[in-house]
């Protein structure tokens, strides 16, 4: 579908090549708006990061791409977000099809308390795939960056491993279902510095399969990592005192930490504020 | 990632829908035998009940006794019987209860409360015929007969102190939860202001926790009123045909008792006129006094909930 | 101040330091400590009390018959008396509650919380069963006479006069039924206890809602389910007062069929609980031996359940922290 295309700083994206095409995304929990005013293409083989101050709603925003706020009670979207030009929230869409397309990674490792191996190969199993499983958790764990640390322990529990580890781990479990996108929920927000850089490296490594968008509150992690960021904020209704998050600026990376074009992006960027 | 993605891929496949809403089905029809149940107890108390109330002479509804098979239904008797047990039973299983939550939830230590709690649980589980054979057998000569000369075995004491103790593990756990929904924060910030661990817990945790005591009380109280075989085995109603009396060192019945009473002796629950659907009648009576019960206990419960 | 606390009266043992120290007496605390903790002491006395009476008291039919005791059939003399036909009615009517209400009630409270939205119809389910937890046991009892033993006079047409009904499968459906508010309850704790974690990374890689329920909530939440479901049948092999509204009498001692013969679910039932509840009636103290050693065979099968349970459920508290 997508002629591929390195250049990221051709604006405006055309169609076709973005994976999801964002505009004016609403999210509702109930009669409170969480999130607003978010107009964003997020473009394949890239790493899209999404920053801002905590609140802001770009978690909010990440489980969007997945349905992941279906599992919210009274969450609701609006607006339009398109996946390979498909109107995702379409009634017809069923989010376990989307989520088997696009997988997660999450704040804190959640590996299941299961053996490593029925970890990685629970993705395919519940897909109602059966065959093969032994070389599809290998690969996964090797693109994870894992297998070597694990292959003589594959049956010992997932509990028993560092929290690095773990969160690799849940890296392998997320692409043994060979998945389009990678969404990744500041997945190293609970690890130490070296874990954080093993997990960065692995980020840029497997970018040339997975489409990957990252929410973090890390912005050297975004500066260091991504081709595009996305810079969200949350503003203040004075009348509820409700906090409301909105996109402010999205543009390549560089660009948002060299030159902001907004002033709220450039006091968060030079530490002014958040 | 070759094959072409559209909305109809992305629609998953019918037969996978189909099964979990199936699944979805099999779950929502379990849960919803729970609402059957409680329509067919209504239904079965109402309908034999129905008929008493219609066509019983009210003035043998007011008299000394309740003994069905004799055309007397002195309602009061069965009312009366029941609250004199469950005023003796909250006499002890209110402050024991009590008690032993305060110990639980504010004195014990950790290993101490491992060896506590599930021994609690164990006099939980004692069933309420062998609580009813040891108030007959051993608290009616042991401790009623003693201190009151001349007694019957067969007594209304008795059968509230074995119901009591029946309920002292009812009411110590769920006034440990309400304890225990106490935020740690008030006890600290007592202690700062350098109160001794009686008066936080007098003036702090005890006022805090209220509703959840008050609760815990309600729900006993519906217990005990509810309790059957230990005054069936202990007080002495078993011929059903019990006298009114006000003395709890009488023999006497609760409308549990009578409803046991009833059902056993002969082969069915038979006898003159009204005597099957009086059983219904007082079925219905007891029903009423323990759901409203448990409905103001859920209030409070409720209340602790949203405070805290 | 070091050595003051291990006790030391020296002289320069000064007022402010007794204040800090506590060494001021504290007889108020003192006492109410000593008050809660004799409420807790004496819960445990009357519990070994009890047990001790139950015990000596049945001593004499459990060292003089044995496993004979077990065996035996009702009989109208004490001496010859055992609780094989009651005995074996329990662990039926235990079947039954396993069957009937374990699958309906986990099934019950996987739909409250993993399906059910929250909507008034949900919230009513939610207050009918706390309701029906609260309900007196004999008010079931009513429940089962009306219509389950009804529904079972059909069933067994050819069988023992007008109360046919009165049938070891209506005793253990009406056993099953007071039991299933409780095992509702208690599995719905256990699978609110589950991590949202689990669910996510479940449903992250694409995992159905009954996937979901099946690979992570269940095999989680397994521990609690079952601790919760074999407190609820310890309580439902100990009651008595549903029983004898169903209809279980004395009176009859039924035919000598085996344990696992089928012919048994046609004949009127028996229970432990209610033939100990007649053999406390009797007047003598040989029926009294008799009453003591029934509770202890009872007392054995609900406290093991127990104990079961609260073992099971310590385990996992420790394994989870």
């Amino acid at each position: 579908m997508s002629d591929h295309a390195d250049d990221v700083t051709a604006e405006p994206a055309d169609a076709p090549r973005a994976v999801f095409h964002v505009e004016d995304l609403r999210v509702y929990y109930g009669d409170f708006r969480a999130v607003t005013d978010v107009s964003m293409d997020v473009h394949d083989n890239e790493i899209t990061a999404m920053i801002g101050p905590s609140g802001c709603g770009k978690s909010t925003v990440l489980r969007c791409f997945n349905r992941m706020n279906d599992l919210i009670p009274g969450a609701r979207v609006e607006g339009r977000l398109d996946y390979h030009s498909i109107p995702l929230y379409d009634h017809k869409v069923d989010p376990v099809e989307v989520r088997r397309r696009i997988g997660m990674v999450f704040q804190k490792p959640n590996p299941f308390p299961k053996s490593i191996y029925d970890n990685v190969a629970y993705g395919p199993r519940v897909a109602g795939n059966k065959k093969g499983l032994d070389d599809l958790v290998e690969q996964s764990l090797r693109k994870a960056a894992l297998w070597d640390e694990v292959k003589d322990r594959l049956k010992n529990s997932a509990m028993g491993l560092s929290g690095g580890q773990q969160q690799r781990l849940c890296i392998a479990r997320a692409i043994a279902v060979s998945p389009d996108v990678l969404l990744m929920d500041e997945p190293c927000s609970a690890l130490d510095p070296i874990a954080t850089a093993l997990i960065e490296e692995l980020m840029v490594e497997i970018k040339e399969d997975y489409t990957i968008i990252i929410v973090t509150h890390n912005m050297q992690q975004a500066a260091r990592v991504s081709d595009r960021t996305a810079f969200f904020t949350a503003e203040v209704d004075p009348n509820t005192e409700q906090r409301t998050g909105l996109l402010v600026e999205y543009a390549p990376t560089d660009a948002i930490f060299s030159n902001p074009q907004d002033e709220r992006t450039e006091n968060y960027v030079t530490g002014r504020f958040g | 990632m070759a094959e072409p993605i559209s909305l109809e891929t992305l629609s998953g496949s019918s037969r996978r829908h189909l099964n979990e809403s199936a699944v979805k089905a099999v779950m929502a029809v379990a849960a919803t035998v729970s609402l059957a149940i409680s329509a067919l107890i209504v239904f079965s108390l109402v309908r034999e009940a129905w008929v008493f109330i219609t066509e019983v002479e009210w003035s043998t509804v007011w008299g000394s006794s309740w003994a069905p098979r004799l055309g007397r239904y002195d309602l009061k008797t069965l009312v009366v019987g029941s609250l004199l047990v469950t005023i003796i039973a909250m006499a002890v299983s209110g402050p024991i209860g009590l008690g032993a939550a305060i110990y639980l939830s504010e004195y014990a230590s950790v290993r101490v409360r491992k060896v506590l709690k599930p021994t609690l649980e164990i006099l939980a589980g004692i069933p309420s015929v062998v609580l009813g054979f040891f108030a007959l057998q051993w608290i009616s000569p042991n401790v009623i007969q003693r201190l009151f000369d001349g007694t019957s075995q067969f007594n209304l004491a008795a059968a509230g102190l074995g119901v009591g103790i029946l309920t002292i593990p009812l009411m110590s756990s769920i006034a440990e939860d309400a304890l225990k929904a106490v935020p740690n924060s008030l006890r600290e910030a007592s202690a700062g202001l350098g109160a001794r661990k009686v008066t936080t817990t007098i003036q702090v945790i005890l006022p805090a926790a209220v509703s959840g005591l008050v609760a815990a009380f309600i729900v006993t109280v519906s217990r005990a009123i509810g309790e059957t075989m230990v005054v069936f085995i202990a007080a002495g109603g078993g011929g059903n045909n019990a006298q009114f009396t006000l003395s709890p060192l009488d023999s006497g019945s609760t409308m549990t008792a009578a409803m046991a009473a009833q059902a056993s002796g002969t082969d069915s629950v038979v006898g003159e006129a009204l005597t099957f659907q009086s059983l219904f009648f007082v079925g219905l009576v007891l029903f009423v006094i323990t759901l409203s019960l448990n409905i103001v206990a859920d209030r409070f419960v409720r209340r602790v909930r949203t405070r805290y | 101040m070091a050595l003051s606390t291990l006790g030391n009266h020296s002289v320069t043992t000064t007022a402010v330091e007794r204040a800090i120290l506590g060494k001021g007496s504290d007889s108020k605390g003192l006492i109410f400590k000593l008050l809660v903790g004799s409420s807790i002491a004496f819960a445990l006395l009357v519990l070994v009390v009890l047990l001790f009476d139950v015990v000596t008291g049945a001593w004499p039919v459990l060292t003089g018959r044995g496993a004979d005791f077990l065996s035996s059939d009702l009989r109208s003399r004490a001496s010859e008396s055992g609780v094989f036909q009651p005995l074996r009615g329990t662990f039926w009517i235990g079947v039954f509650v396993v069957v009937f209400s374990f699958p309906v009630g986990i099934g019950a409270a996987i739909y409250l919380e993993e399906y059910a939205g929250d909507n008034v119809f949900t919230r009513f389910i939610d207050l009918n069963i706390r309701n029906l937890a609260g309900v007196p046991s004999v008010v079931y009892g009513i429940l089962g006479f009306s219509i389950f033993v009804k529904f079972f006079d059909g069933f067994f047409p050819n069988s023992v006069g007008q109360h046919a009904g009165k049938t070891t499968a209506a005793a253990g459906i009406t056993l099953a039924v007071l039991a299933l508010p409780i095992v509702i309850i208690t599995a719905s704790e256990a699978i609110r206890a589950v991590p949202q974690a689990l669910r996510e990374g479940g449903y992250g890689v694409g995992a159905t809602k009954s996937q979901v329920v099946r690979t992570q909530v269940l095999p989680y939440a397994a521990p609690g389910i079952l601790t919760g479901t074999l407190l609820s049948l310890a309580r439902a092999l100990g009651e008595a007062a549903p029983l004898i509204l169903v209809g279980a009498v004395q009176d009859k001692l039924g035919g000598r069929t085996g344990f696992f013969d089928f012919a048994q679910f046609g004949e009127q039932f028996k229970a432990l609980p209610i033939t100990i509840t007649n053999f406390a009636g009797r007047p003598g103290d040989d029926w009294q031996e008799v009453t003591a050693a029934a509770i202890v065979v009872l007392l054995v099968l609900v406290l093991m359940a127990n104990t079961a349970a609260i073992l099971l459920r310590n385990r996992f508290e420790k394994k989870r922290g």
